[in-house]
C-alpha cells in the first residue's frame, strides 16, 4: 500500500529504482487517491488514466496553464473550454523526456488571475488542511494536490506570487525560479514579463529535483538563458556563513497576522542556531510601490495577451446576430470571468494614449527602482527572509467581493517578482492550525543557495506536511 | 497661384527569408490556404516568437543601403488592434526604437537631385490574408462571411517611411523604382507588387509655393503599380488644388484605390484615431546588432542603384532616359563602364547597349568578359558591313569571342568599286531618279537598298549615301 500522503517524490523514485512498484502502479495510486478526495477538494480539472504508458519516473501534475498535446488545457477559463493543444509546452516535453508521467491538470484562477483559486470557471479548489478555506492561488490546484497526496509533486506558475503564496497556504514547498530560467513556451500567457513556471513539492529536495528537470534555456523562448551552474540537490544541514537579511517592510507590513509573524520569527531563530547571521535591512519603496506597480504592469500585458481569445481559431465562439465585431464582443463577454475582464479594462486603460507615461511607463521606472533596491540589499546579504503570505488560508468567499483585499494577499511576494528574483516558500509552522510559509528570496540564479538554506531549515523545523485532519 | 505638392511614402517590403519572422514556417505565396502555419503564427495559447536572425541582418543591410544609422539598441513593440487577420490581437512591430533611422537617398531627376529623407526603416510581421464574401467592395463590414488564410501571417516585412520630401508624382515614381531595385539587387526581396511583396501608401498634400509648414494630407492606399500610383497622385494633387482654389479645406481621410479597376473613384474612409496602445514586446529581448556585424554588412554592400544612377548622369553625362534604362540592369551598367573605358563615347556606348545588345540578350553575364573585343568591333563599326556588325553583336555572348573574325569583313568603301554599281542602278531606275529630283527625297533609302543588294551587303552604307546624294543632286 502506497501512502501517497507521506511519500515524497524522492522516496517514490527509490521505490521505482528498487523495483518495489512499477511506474504504472505508482501513477494508479495517486489517481486512486484523487478518485477518493478530488470531489471534496476540486483539485483536478482532468486526470490522465493512461499517463504512465511508457513512462519510467515519478508522476507529476500540471497546472492547467501548461499546454499538453491532445489534453484539454483551459487555464481555468470558460473561453478555452474544450481546447486541446496540438503541441506540448517545453516544460511538458522536458517532463516527458525525463520519464515523468502526467497525472492530470490542476485547477487554477482563471488565466492565473487570483490568489485563492476561487476565480476558476470550474469551481473553487479547497484547502486540504481545512476545506472551508482557500488553498491560495493561482496555483491552488497544484499546491492542494501535493498537500492532499494527490500528486507527489506538481508544476505551477507564478506571476505575482501564484506558486509561493498557495504553497504557503497549503503547507508545501514552492519555488518561483529566476525569471528567464524556465521556458514559458506553451504556458498560456498572463503577464509575459513576470510569468514563470516552477516546481511544487513536499520537500525542498523534491523541489530541486523537479527544477532540475524543467530549468534551462529553450530556443523557443527568447527570454530564457543558460543556467550559470547546474541545479544541485541540497545536502548541507547547517547554515554556517549564510547572511540572512530581514527586510523591515516585508516583515512589519500592515496586515501580517501575529501568528504568522511568530512562526517566521521562530524559523529565523532556528536559522541563527544553524549558524546563519541574521540582520535587518530595508526595501522601503519596493513594498510601498510594489503592489500598485504590479497592478499596472501585469494587467497591461494581460490586456494584450488575452486579445487572441476572439472565437476565431479555438475555444469558445458565441455567434450573435451581427458582424465579426459582435462575435468578438459576445465571445469575450461569455468566455471571460469578472477578474480577467477587470484586468483587461485596467490594462487597456493604462496603455492608452495619454495615459501610458503616467501609468505603464511610470510603473516600468518603479520596477527599476525595486530592482536596484533589492540589488543593494544583496550587497550585504545572501538571502532575504519574510513571511510568504501575510495571513494563513482564509475562508472561501471572504475576499471575493473585495478585489483589493484579494490583491493584498500577494503584497509580500510581488516585490521580488518584479525584480525578477527567485523565491522559495517553505512551511515553517502552524498558526490557528493552518500552515505558515517562510519566503526566502535570493539573487538572480541563486536557486542552489535557496535550496541549501531551505533544506537545512526544513530539517530543523521538522514540519509535518500531511494536513492534520488527514493524518 | 502656384501650388507645390508635398509627397511622402510608406513602403512595405516582404523579405524573402526562407522562414517567417517569428517562427519556422516557410515564407510561401501560392500554397493552399492555412497549410504554412504553426502554433506561433496561429497565435495558439502559450506560443512565443523567436526573431529571424536573417531578417534582422537584411533590415540592417537595407538600412545601410538607404544611408541610415543602425540603432545600437532597437526594440520590438506590440501594436494592439482587433481584426481577424491579426491572430494575436497585436502585431509585433517597432515603434519609437526602430532598427534603422535618419537615412537619406539622393534621387536624381531631370532638374537635379532631390534628397529624400528616410525617417525610419523597421522590421515587423505581416498579417494574415482575409477574403470577405458578399457585402460591398470586399470589405469586412456587411460581408456575409470572411475567410482567413494564415499562410502570410508572420512574413517578415520592412516598413520604410520617407520624409515628405518628394515634390511630384514623377519624383515619387522614380524613388519607388530606385528603392525597388535596391532591395532586389540586395537579394533580400522579390518586391513584386502582383505578389504583394511590395506595397506602399502615399501621403499627399499641397501648399502654396514658398509656404512653410504642411497642410492637411490624405493617404492613398491600395496602389497596384508605380504608374497607377503616379496617376493617383496627380489626380489627388489636382483635387486638393481645386478644393483650395474654390475656398474649401482638404479633409484628412484615407483613399482606397480599387486595384482591379483603375478608373474607379477611390473609396473614402475617415481617418479613425486608432489607439494602438504600443508597449515593448515582453516576449522578446531588445535587438542589439553587434558593431562587427554592421561593419561586415557595410563591407558586403554592393554598389546601390542610387549611386550608380548618379554616376551615369553626372560623371558619364548620359540622358536621364538612357541612364535609367541602363541602370535597371546592374550588368548593363558594368558592361557600359567596361566598353566606355575602352574609349567608346558614353552616349554611343549607351545607345549600342540599349538598341543593339539588350533587346537581344536577357542575360548579359556572358557578354561582360568580352567587353574589350566589343570595343574593337565598335571602333571599326563604320567600316563594317551591316551583316558583319549584326553578326558581331549576335555572337558577343559566346566564350572566346574575338573581334577579328568580324572586323576583317570590312565594307567596300572604295569609290572606284562602288561608282559603277551606283551608276548602273541609277540608269535602271530612271523613274525613281526623276521622282527624287522632283522632291521625293525619301527615295534615297530605296537606292541605298538596291546598292546594298547588289553588293551583297558589303558596301559601306555611309559612302554609298554620300555618292548617291552627290550623283542624284548633280
Amino acid at each position: 500500500m502506497i501512502d501517497t500522503l507521506r511519500l515524497t517524490a524522492e522516496e517514490a523514485a527509490g521505490l521505482l529504482e528498487r523495483g518495489e512498484v512499477s511506474p504504472a502502479e505508482l501513477h494508479r495510486a495517486y489517481l486512486d487517491a484523487a478518485a477518493e478526495r478530488n470531489e471534496e477538494l476540486n483539485v483536478y480539472l482532468c486526470t490522465v488514466d493512461d499517463g504512465a504508458d511508457g513512462a519510467s519516473g515519478v508522476p507529476v501534475a500540471f497546472k492547467d496553464i501548461i499546454s499538453t498535446e491532445g489534453i484539454e488545457t483551459t487555464a481555468g477559463s470558460r473561453i478555452l473550454a474544450g481546447y486541446r493543444p496540438v503541441f506540448d509546452a517545453t516544460v511538458a516535453t522536458r517532463c516527458k523526456d525525463a520519464g515523468l508521467p502526467l497525472l492530470g491538470k490542476t485547477n487554477m484562477d482563471e488565466f492565473a488571475m487570483g490568489s485563492s483559486t476561487e476565480n476558476s470557471a470550474y469551481g473553487p479548489t479547497r484547502n486540504p488542511w481545512d476545506p472551508t478555506r482557500v488553498p491560495g492561488g493561482s496555483s491552488g490546484g497544484s499546491t492542494a494536490a501535493v498537500a492532499a497526496g494527490l500528486a507527489p509533486w506538481a508544476l505551477g506558475s507564478d506571476t505575482g506570487g501564484s506558486i509561493k503564496q498557495p504553497a504557503a497556504l497549503c503547507g508545501v514547498v514552492g519555488l518561483r525560479p529566476t525569471y528567464g530560467t524556465v521556458s514559458r513556451y506553451g504556458i498560456v500567457a498572463f503577464a509575459s514579463s513576470l510569468d514563470q513556471v516552477g516546481p511544487i513539492a513536499k520537500t525542498v529536495r523534491d523541489c530541486a529535483r523537479l527544477h532540475q528537470v524543467i530549468a534551462g534555456r529553450d530556443p523557443c523562448d527568447s527570454t530564457t538563458v543558460e543556467l550559470p551552474e547546474p541545479v544541485e540537490l541540497p545536502e548541507a544541514e547547517d547554515l554556517k556563513g549564510l547572511r540572512i537579511g530581514v527586510p523591515k517592510e516585508l516583515n512589519e507590513a500592515e496586515g501580517i497576522e501575529a501568528g504568522v509573524a511568530e512562526q517566521v520569527a521562530r524559523a529565523l531563530d532556528l536559522a541563527r542556531d544553524l549558524g546563519a547571521e541574521i540582520g535587518e535591512c530595508s526595501l522601503p519603496r519596493s513594498v510601498e510601490f510594489g503592489l500598485p506597480c504590479y497592478y499596472l504592469i501585469a494587467p497591461s500585458e494581460a490586456s494584450s495577451n488575452l486579445a487572441r481569445y476572439d472565437g476565431v481559431r479555438y475555444g469558445l465562439r458565441s455567434t450573435p446576430d451581427g458582424d465579426v465585431r459582435a462575435m468578438y464582443d459576445r465571445t469575450r463577454h461569455d468566455g471571460f470571468g469578472d477578474e480577467p475582464k477587470r484586468r483587461i479594462m485596467l490594462g487597456t486603460y493604462a496603455l492608452s494614449a495619454g495615459y501610458y507615461e503616467a501609468f505603464y511607463g511610470q510603473a516600468q521606472k518603479v520596477r527599476t527602482v525595486i530592482r536596484d533596491e533589492h540589488a543593494a540589499a544583496f550587497e550585504q546579504f545572501d538571502v532575504l527572509a519574510s513571511p510568504t503570505s501575510p495571513t494563513v488560508a482564509f475562508e472561501l468567499g471572504a475576499r471575493t467581493a473585495n478585489p483589493l483585499a484579494m490583491y493584498a494577499a500577494d503584497l509580500l511576494t510581488i516585490p521580488s517578482n518584479l525584480a525578477g528574483l527567485p523565491g522559495l516558500s517553505i512551511p515553517c509552522g502552524l498558526s490557528e492550525g493552518l500552515p505558515v510559509g517562510l519566503q526566502l528570496i535570493g539573487r538572480q540564479f541563486s536557486e542552489n543557495l535557496l535550496f541549501r538554506a531551505g533544506h537545512a531549515l526544513e530539517r530543523a523545523l521538522a514540519f509535518d506536511f500531511v494536513p492534520e485532519r488527514l493524518r | 497661384m502656384t501650388w507645390e505638392p508635398v509627397i511622402g511614402l510608406e513602403i512595405h517590403v516582404h523579405l524573402k527569408t526562407r522562414t517567417k519572422m517569428f517562427c519556422r514556417c516557410p515564407v510561401a505565396y501560392f500554397e493552399p490556404p492555412n497549410t504554412q502555419t504553426c502554433p506561433v503564427c496561429l497565435a495558439l495559447p502559450g506560443s512565443l516568437p523567436v526573431p529571424n536572425r536573417k531578417a534582422v541582418e537584411w533590415t540592417v543591410l537595407l538600412g545601410l543601403a538607404l544611408g541610415c544609422e543602425i540603432a545600437a539598441h532597437a526594440v520590438f513593440h506590440r501594436k494592439n488592434y482587433f481584426y481577424p487577420d491579426n491572430a494575436k490581437g497585436y502585431q509585433i512591430s517597432q515603434y519609437d526604437e526602430p532598427l534603422c533611422v535618419n537615412g537619406s537617398v539622393p534621387v536624381p531627376g531631370p532638374d537635379g537631385d532631390i534628397e529624400v529623407g528616410i525617417v525610419r526603416a523597421h522590421l515587423e510581421e505581416d498579417a494574415a490574408k482575409t477574403v470577405h464574401v458578399g457585402g460591398a467592395e470586399g470589405r469586412i463590414h456587411g460581408a456575409e462571411s470572411s475567410l482567413v488564410d494564415f499562410n502570410r501571417a508572420g512574413t517578415p516585412l520592412v516598413e520604410i517611411v520617407t520624409a515628405p520630401d518628394l515634390r511630384s508624382s514623377e519624383d515619387a515614381k522614380r524613388f519607388l523604382q530606385l528603392l525597388r531595385q535596391t532591395v532586389v539587387e540586395l537579394g533580400i526581396s522579390d518586391a513584386e507588387m502582383e505578389k504583394g511583396s511590395l506595397r506602399f501608401d502615399v501621403n499627399v498634400s499641397v501648399r502654396e509655393a514658398g509656404e512653410r509648414g504642411f497642410r492637411t494630407r490624405t493617404e492613398l492606399k491600395n496602389m497596384n503599380s508605380f504608374n497607377f500610383a503616379a496617376k493617383g497622385i496627380e489626380r489627388e494633387i489636382r483635387r486638393q488644388i481645386e478644393i483650395y482654389e474654390s475656398g474649401g479645406e482638404v479633409e484628412q481621410e484615407t483613399l482606397h484605390f480599387d486595384p482591379g479597376n483603375e478608373s474607379a473613384p477611390p473609396l473614402r474612409s475617415k481617418e479613425e484615431a486608432q489607439d494602438y496602445r504600443y508597449f515593448p514586446e515582453p516576449d522578446l529581448v531588445p535587438l542589439e546588432p553587434e558593431r562587427e556585424l554592421v561593419e561586415r554588412l557595410k563591407g558586403e554592400l554592393p554598389e546601390s542603384p542610387i549611386t550608380r544612377l548618379e554616376r551615369l548622369l553626372k560623371d558619364r553625362g548620359l540622358e536621364i532616359r538612357d541612364a535609367e534604362a541602363l541602370n535597371a540592369n546592374p550588368l548593363a551598367v558594368k558592361l557600359f563602364e567596361a566598353i566606355h573605358a575602352g574609349g567608346i563615347p558614353a552616349a554611343e556606348t549607351a545607345s549600342f547597349l540599349l538598341n543593339n545588345v539588350m533587346p537581344q540578350f536577357e542575360d548579359l553575364s556572358p557578354i561582360v568578359p568580352n567587353a574589350n573585343e566589343i570595343v574593337k568591333v565598335l571602333r571599326e563599326r563604320e567600316h563594317l558591313t551591316r551583316g558583319a556588325f549584326d553578326e558581331a553583336v549576335a555572337a558577343s555572348a559566346t566564350s572566346g569571342y574575338a573581334a577579328l573574325q568580324f572586323t576583317e569583313r570590312v565594307a567596300i568603301a572604295d569609290v572606284s568599286e562602288l561608282d559603277p554599281v551606283i551608276d548602273r542602278i541609277l540608269s535602271e531606275n530612271e523613274q525613281q531618279v526623276e521622282a527624287y529630283r522632283g522632291g521625293k527625297e525619301g527615295l534615297l533609302g530605296f537606292f541605298v537598298g538596291q546598292v546594298m543588294k547588289e553588293t551583297g551587303g558589303k558596301a559601306n552604307p555611309q559612302v554609298v549615301n554620300e555618292r548617291l546624294r552627290e550623283k542624284l543632286e548633280a
